[in-house]
């Protein structure tokens, strides 16, 4: 049978501070197509291996292969310009931009408009009505005009999601999309969710089990830097040794 | 509603900016006949020079500690142009700014990959080197006596009356604000404030972010250039104190009083240092630094948006109306049961 094809693919990634050892030979491999979810206890480096994904953080060994490229070692503007677009964990956004003008700056990074310095920035109105749609589309419509940091979080986070599409990205890494979330947001983040999954890869980092359960085609369970169980949902959720992992956090 | 109400509010602002301009440019062409006319150029170039400094600490929020290598270097490249070859003051000018200019590439090269204390510390110890060769290159530069004689040439004109040079040197300086205002307010400026506010985001955007720095750094360069040519100029000597470290603590103090991220607050910023500074030398008064010292320090407590800033703020704080407040329709706000990110 054809092995399908992977967009992601990662060899022995380790990633070390000051000797802490924070990401252990981690290899993984994302299917192209796929939601692919890490998920792990606190403290398991997820957001460390995301920053590796992303050139936010330097491998100390290993490699990061990105739809055929090796990318290891390159710069984060670099990466995203292959089609890897990231939501941060923490909420990042720029305070006093509109949430319209946020979608827009993304919409132009890919035009080299952002290189002229020479005329005036209403060129960047071309991308207005697209910077809508996709607002609209995680339900930021309304909310178009007003600055990022009067937005509530839940807003926020629909924010970052918008701004990740609007890169049109291939890969689209979400690093906890639901977190802090109320239920009502987090259901409706998850319905987005499996809608732009079409035609993309996502690897996302997730909390909630039942997000986890409903969206992803693979599970990597990360346990101290170390791939502990990789696998379907169902496998993985029965899996004693991830059992024990989240109740001995738990317990500890 | 909302809408006519929006509608309404921009388009008093709008009046409001072309009356500011107006009284901007009044203010400009007005001020050699109200003060001493080889004051109000000093105004003018300090102006221009803490713009140029402004669009580096305020919209790219990179504190240069090191610009007097570029307004000094544009002061002593302008001035041998103007000595050895006699060309019209324009052309020497321009010749000292891209001077400036080329220095700014291979120091912003390497001083944009670091940013707060570490970038300021770069600037400055390449604008002390700036300073060391400039005071050992006696052949050239004329060691600690400065360069003496730089003419004021421009053929089919007498520029030696000050009134007369102001108003030829105002239009270049004009020019230099329209582009820090047009850079401002274009796709990069856009870049460029968003990655002030938060560069990592701008990077995972795709933006190469320390590609923007350095452009901007340039730029800046280029415009402190263009005032410390017009300076020299105007003075008919380049000194030593052109490249000498407190020319960069000056021209920060002025952007800071006037309001960082104002723009035009550097203006003003300027105006009232260079306005105090000779008021200070005339009534025979030796500390100078002590007086404007004090000044700055009071004015940064109790105003912490600088003099421009605080102005705007106020003015907005009346103009706008309170915020519409959006449809209570969003439940599930989590601003209280959640410490919330900002960024």
């Amino acid at each position: 049978m054809k092995q399908s094809q992977a967009i992601l693919v990662t060899r022995h990634l380790s990633k070390d501070f000051r000797g802490f050892r924070a990401i252990n030979a981690v290899s993984l491999r994302v299917v192209a197509g796929t939601v692919h979810a890490l998920v792990g206890p606190n403290g398991a480096g997820k957001t460390t291996l995301f920053n590796l994904l992303t050139g936010f953080l330097k491998p100390t060994e290993g490699h990061v292969v990105v739809a055929g490229h090796d990318v290891t070692g390159h710069s984060p503007e670099r990466i995203a310009r292959l089609g890897v677009a990231r939501s941060f964990q923490v909420t990042s956004l720029f305070p006093k931009v509109t949430a319209r003008e946020h979608v827009e700056l993304a919409l132009q990074s890919g035009t080299g408009l952002g290189r002229i310095f020479w005329r005036t920035d209403r060129l960047m109105r071309r991308f207005s009505d697209r910077a809508v749609e996709l607002l609209d589309e995680v339900g930021l419509a309304r909310l178009a005009e007003r600055p990022a940091e009067s937005l509530p979080y839940g807003q926020k986070r629909a924010l970052e999601l918008a701004i990740a599409l609007a890169l049109n990205p291939k890969l689209l890494l979400l690093d906890e999309p639901t977190a802090g979330m109320g239920l009502e947001d987090v259901d409706r983040t998850t319905a987005l969710i499996a809608r732009v999954r079409a035609g993309r890869t996502v690897v996302m980092v997730e909390h909630n089990m039942s997000v986890v359960g409903s969206l992803a085609d693979t599970v990597t369970v990360l346990q101290r830097g170390e791939v502990l169980v990789e696998g379907p949902y169902e496998e993985v959720k029965a899996e004693p040794r991830v059992i024990e992992a989240y109740l001995g956090a738990h317990v500890a | 509603m909302i809408l006519t109400l929006l509608d309404r509010l921009n388009r008093r602002r709008a009046w409001l900016r072309w009356g500011l301009l107006a009284a901007g440019l009044l203010v400009a062409f007005g001020l050699p006949w109200t003060l001493y006319p080889p004051v109000a150029t000093d105004i003018v170039c300090w102006g221009l020079f803490a713009v140029a400094f402004d669009l580096l600490l305020g919209h790219a929020g990179l504190l240069s500690f090191g610009h007097a290598a570029f307004w000094g270097t544009s002061a002593y490249g302008t001035g041998l142009i103007a000595i050895h070859s006699g060309v019209p003051f324009y052309v020497a000018v321009l010749g000292g700014t891209a001077a400036a200019a080329m220095l700014a590439l291979p120091i912003g090269y390497l001083a944009v990959r670091r940013s707060g204390i570490y970038f300021a510390m770069i600037t400055l110890a390449f604008a002390q080197m700036v300073y060391f060769v400039t005071n050992q290159w006696r052949d050239v530069t004329g060691g600690e006596n400065g360069l003496q004689g730089i003419p004021r040439t421009l053929p089919g004109f007498d520029l030696s009356n000050s009134f007369v040079f102001y108003y030829a040197a105002l239009p270049v300086v004009l020019l230099g604000l329209l582009a820090a205002w047009r850079i401002v307010h274009s796709p990069f400026g856009r870049v460029l404030a968003a990655a002030r506010e938060n560069p990592a985001r701008v990077r995972a955007l795709g933006y190469p972010a320390d590609h923007y720095k350095l452009v901007i750094f340039v730029i800046s360069a280029f415009l402190a250039g263009l005032a410390g040519g017009l300076y020299a100029v105007n003075h008919g000597f380049a000194s030593l104190q052109e490249v000498y470290w407190t020319t960069s603590g000056k021209v920060a103090m002025m952007t800071i009083l006037g309001g960082i991220g104002t723009l035009w607050g550097s203006l003003v910023g300027a105006a009232a240092i260079v306005r105090l500074e000779d008021w200070l030398a005339t009534a025979g008064f030796e500390a100078t630094g002590l007086v404007t010292g004090v000044i700055f320090i009071a004015v940064v407590l109790i105003f912490r948006r600088g003099i421009w800033g605080t102005i705007t703020h106020l003015l907005r704080a009346r103009a706008v109306a309170p915020v519409p407040q959006i449809e209570p329709h969003l439940e599930h706000d989590h601003d209280e049961l959640q410490p919330t990110p900002t960024n």
